[in-house]
C-alpha cells in the first residue's frame, strides 16, 4: 500500500501495549483510539524513568548538580517543542497541564468587552466552546459560529459576516476530532488578521498528523495562539503546549499566580518573570515535559510528513473498508486528503456503545459517544458516533479486524433477520 | 472480555425490551417531569411519572441511548407501573443492589422479574450508568411528585 511507514513492523516494535493479548492470548489489541490518546513508544517510558531515577529536582531553583540537570531536561524539552512547532522563538512556548488549559488561559487573560465578537466554530471540541462561552459571559461580549457544511467542511460562506472589526477573538481547530476534518487555518487567519483579530488554534488532533512549521507561514496566515496536548503525540498525560507570538503573549496579563513566575514580590505588588515563566506558576510537571520531548524527537526521527502520509494511507484504506459494511454511515469528509486520522461512523440499528462493547470483546478498541463535541453531533442529527482513529503504528490488518468486528456486531445484533 | 461474557450482558430478554420497548412515549396525566443524561456518553431520558392516591399509574419516556439504556426503561415501566410508590421503591432498591453488586450479587426474581437478565450488565463498571439511567430519572421524578403532593 502506497503511504505506508516503511518500517512499520520496527515502529510497532517501539510500541510495548501493542503486544497486549486479552482472553488469554487469544485476542490480541486493535488499538483504535488514537484520537483519544495515543500509546507510548518504549522510549518515552525510558527517558521518564531515566530522569526520575537519576536526575530527578526541582527546576530552576535548586543550586546543585541535581537541579542542574533537572532544569536543562526541562528547558530542552521546550527546546525540542519549539523544533518540532517551528516556533520563530523558544520561549513562546508554554508548558501547561494539556490543551484544555492552554485554551483556558488565553479565554481567561484576553480582554473582552461588550460588543466585542469571539467566532468559534461548531466543530470544536468542548474544550474549545465553553472557555469562551464563559470568557463572553464574564465580559459581556457576544459568540458566534462558523456552521458547517453536509460534507463537514466548514461554512465560510458568511464569513464576512463573522469576522468584522468586532471581532476580537476567532478560535478554532486545525484538525476536527469528531469529523477529521482539516480546516484551512491560514485562510481564515489571514482574514482574521485583516481586521485585527487574534487566531487561537486548536491543533490537538493536527500536532499528531500535520507537519507544522509556524516561521514558514506568511506572517499575516500564521495563527496568534496554538494549543496542543502531549498525550496525543505519543507522550505522556499531564503535560501540553500553548505556543503564541511573543508580543501576543507579553500583551496578557498572568494566568496563575504563584511561584516562578514573579521578577519580585512585595507586599504592596509584584512584578512578572517574562515569557515563558510568566505563564507557568508553580512546579511544572517535570518529567512529563521530559517525556514530551522524548516524544516529539520521537517523532521527528520517524518524520512528520511520513507519519502524515502513512495516515492518510491508512484513513483512505479505512474508509474504502468500512464502506463495504451494509449499514456504515461515515461522517465528515469523504476525501482522505482532506481528514486527519479519525473516522466517526454511525452502524445503522446499533447504538455506538453496543457497537463499541461488541467490538471490545474482539480487542478491538475505539471510542463510542459524542467525543466531547455535541454541538457536531448535533449539527448531523446524530445523539452519539462510534469513531475508530489510527496513528502511526496502525496497520491495514487492523483495518480488516474493525471491519470483520463490525461484521460480527451485525450479526450479533442480528441485523439481517 | 469473552464471547461468554459478551453473551452475558446481552441477554435475550434485554435485546428484546431493546427492540420493542414497553410504554415507550410521553403521555399524559403526570405529576412531574424530569430529564436525565448521562453526561460522559449523552444518553438521554425525559421521563413522567402520574401517581394517583399513592398508586403509580403510568410513567412514560423518551428515551436515546444504547441497548442497554433502553430495555433498563422498559423494565422499569413492567415492573413498576401498577405498584405503589413504596412497593415501587423496594423494587428500585433490589435493582441497585443487583447493579452495585460488582456481578457477585445474586437477584431476588421474584421481585426483579425480567430485571435479573441484567445481572451480566454489572459486572462492566462503563455500563452500570446506562442501566440506572431511567430508574435513577424514575426516582427523582417520584420524590417531586411526592413533594408536590405534601405541600
Amino acid at each position: 500500500m502506497k503511504g505506508l511507514l516503511p518500517d512499520l513492523d520496527l515502529v510497532r516494535k517501539d510500541f510495548p501495549i501493542l503486544e497486549r493479548t486479552f482472553d488469554g492470548g487469544e485476542t490480541p489489541l486493535v488499538y483504535l483510539d488514537s484520537a483519544n490518546t495515543s500509546q507510548k513508544p518504549q522510549i518515552v517510558i525510558d527517558t521518564m524513568v531515566d530522569h526520575l531515577e537519576r536526575h530527578n529536582a526541582n527546576i530552576a531553583r535548586a543550586m546543585h548538580h541535581l537541579g542542574a540537570e533537572a532544569t536543562e531536561a526541562f528547558e530542552g524539552a521546550r527546546d525540542t517543542v519549539a523544533r518540532f512547532l517551528g516556533a520563530p522563538e523558544r520561549d513562546e512556548v508554554i508548558f501547561t497541564k494539556n490543551a484544555s488549559e492552554g485554551l483556558n488561559l488565553v479565554a481567561n487573560t484576553v480582554p473582552l468587552a461588550p460588543g466585542d465578537v469571539v467566532v468559534t466554530t461548531e466543530m470544536e471540541h468542548h474544550s474549545n466552546i465553553v472557555p469562551w462561552q464563559l470568557a463572553t459571559q464574564r465580559s459581556g461580549a457576544s459568540l458566534k459560529w462558523f456552521g458547517l457544511t453536509d460534507s463537514g467542511e466548514l461554512d465560510l460562506s458568511n464569513i464576512d459576516e463573522l469576522i468584522t472589526p468586532a471581532t476580537k477573538i476567532v478560535a478554532l481547530t486545525w484538525v476536527s476530532n469528531m469529523l477529521g476534518t482539516i480546516n484551512p487555518v491560514a485562510e481564515i487567519t489571514r482574514k482574521a488578521h485583516e481586521v485585527g483579530a487574534l487566531v487561537v488554534i486548536d491543533a490537538a488532533q493536527a500536532a499528531p498528523v500535520l507537519p507544522i512549521d509556524l516561521a514558514s507561514m506568511a506572517e499575516e496566515e500564521r495563527p496568534d495562539f496554538l494549543v496542543f496536548t502531549g498525550h496525543k503525540v505519543v507522550g505522556p498525560t499531564g503535560i501540553g503546549v500553548l505556543w503564541g507570538r511573543r508580543a501576543a503573549l507579553e500583551a496578557l496579563p498572568p494566568f496563575l499566580g504563584g511561584g516562578e513566575m514573579i521578577a519580585t514580590v512585595s507586599m504592596e505588588k509584584s512584578t512578572y518573570a517574562p515569557i515563558p515563566h510568566k505563564f507557568e506558576a508553580g512546579t511544572p510537571p517535570i518529567a512529563e515535559a521530559v517525556g514530551l520531548g522524548a516524544a516529539l524527537e520521537y517523532l521527528m526521527h520517524v518524520g512528520m510528513e511520513n507519519i502524515h502520509a502513512h495516515e492518510q494511507a491508512i484513513t483512505a484504506y479505512a474508509l474504502e473498508r468500512l464502506a463495504t459494511v451494509p449499514g456504515v454511515t461515515v461522517l465528515g469528509p469523504a476525501d482522505a486528503a482532506k481528514r486527519g486520522g479519525a473516522i466517526s461512523f454511525e452502524l445503522d440499528g446499533v447504538h455506538p456503545h453496543d457497537v463499541a462493547q461488541v467490538l471490545d470483546s474482539k480487542g478491538v478498541a475505539i471510542r463510542a459517544g459524542h467525543h466531547c463535541a455535541k454541538p457536531a453531533h448535533q449539527r448531523f442529527g446524530v445523539q452519539a458516533s462510534n469513531r475508530m482513529s489510527s496513528y502511526l503504528y496502525t496497520t491495514p490488518a487492523e483495518i480488516d479486524a474493525l471491519v470483520e468486528g463490525l461484521e460480527y456486531v451485525r450479526s450479533f445484533f442480528k441485523l439481517d433477520k | 472480555m469473552t464471547a461468554a461474557n459478551l453473551e452475558s450482558m446481552y441477554q435475550e430478554i434485554i435485546l428484546d425490551h431493546y427492540k420493542n420497548p414497553h410504554g415507550k412515549g410521553l403521555r399524559d396525566p403526570f405529576e412531574a417531569e424530569v430529564h436525565h443524561v448521562n453526561p460522559t456518553c449523552g444518553d438521554e431520558i425525559t421521563l413522567r411519572v402520574h401517581v394517583d392516591g399513592g398508586k403509580i399509574e403510568d410513567i412514560s419516556y423518551d428515551a436515546l441511548g444504547c441497548s442497554i439504556s433502553q430495555a433498563s426503561a422498559s423494565v422499569l415501566n413492567d415492573l413498576v407501573v401498577g405498584k405503589t410508590v413504596d412497593e415501587a421503591l423496594v423494587i428500585h432498591e433490589e435493582f441497585l443492589r443487583l447493579m452495585q453488586g460488582k456481578g457477585n450479587v445474586e437477584p431476588d426474581e421474584d421481585i426483579l422479574e425480567d430485571g435479573i437478565a441484567f445481572a451480566g450488565v454489572a459486572r462492566f463498571p462503563a455500563r452500570i450508568k446506562c442501566a440506572l439511567l431511567s430508574w435513577m430519572a424514575w426516582k427523582d421524578a417520584t420524590a417531586k411528585t411526592l413533594a408536590e403532593e405534601n405541600r
